[in-house]
């Protein structure tokens, strides 16, 4: 399950709703969230805006949940990413697996935030007391 | 035609989000096109010439060498930083 939306999410909700998904199949959910943090290259953030590519992204997330899913055998996977304007602790991005045991689950979660981070096109820009500018990978 | 698009500090650097050209007749790669497209001035020289930058073409990252045609949407942007 893959959404972008400008909104703030419900982990809780997210969880509960994969949980009824998946029918007792499952032994494992492991799941992993993103905040905006309040400190980047030394600088006290302010807020943040994220922008990214309509069309892309989806393609790109969906991309990453199925290939996930067939390497480590998943029963389900969600991946959630908010755009638009955030503050620091805001939540940005949920990313969860669903497997018949943990070790897969935790393979699974981990890998996606990792591939998301290189490959979904999304991009930070943030504002400091200098002024805004555009995060740079790393 | 083909669509083009720009993102994030690159948008901001050329001043333009998306367009739509006709595509020249002697171009039919991403190299191609992205050296039309430097052709512009200075500024667009320039700006493309940073080997950081992606390309995607019809929402899949792409090789300079990929074939771009007719109908086709074709993205710069700089690395992502999601998550």
């Amino acid at each position: 399950m893959i959404r972008v939306q400008q909104e703030d999410f419900d982990p809780g909700a997210e969880l509960d709703a994969l949980r009824s998904r998946l029918q007792g199949t499952a032994g494992a959910v492991v799941s992993f969230i993103g905040l905006v943090r309040d400190l980047n290259e030394g600088d006290a953030i302010a807020d943040m805006t994220l922008e990214h590519y309509p069309g892309m992204t989806e393609k790109a997330l969906a991309q990453i949940a199925i290939e996930a899913s067939s390497r480590w055998n998943l029963i389900d996977a969600v991946i959630i990413h908010r755009v638009g304007p955030m503050a620091p602790n805001d939540r940005i991005v949920f990313v969860a697996a669903a497997s018949a045991h943990r070790k897969e689950a935790f393979l699974a979660c981990e890998h996606m935030i990792t591939t998301l981070k290189t490959e979904a096109p999304f991009w930070k820009k943030e504002t400091t007391s200098g002024g805004t500018r555009w995060v740079s990978q790393t | 035609m083909v669509q083009l698009r720009y993102f994030a500090s690159l948008r901001e650097r050329l001043g333009i989000g998306e367009e739509t050209v006709p595509l020249p007749g002697h171009v039919n790669t991403v190299a191609g096109l992205q050296h039309w497209l430097q052709e512009r001035g200075t500024l667009w020289a320039e700006t493309l010439a940073d080997e950081r930058l992606l390309v995607a073409v019809n929402h899949e990252i792409s090789e300079h060498n990929a074939s771009v045609s007719d109908g086709d949407e074709i993205a710069w942007f700089p690395p992502v930083t999601g998550g």
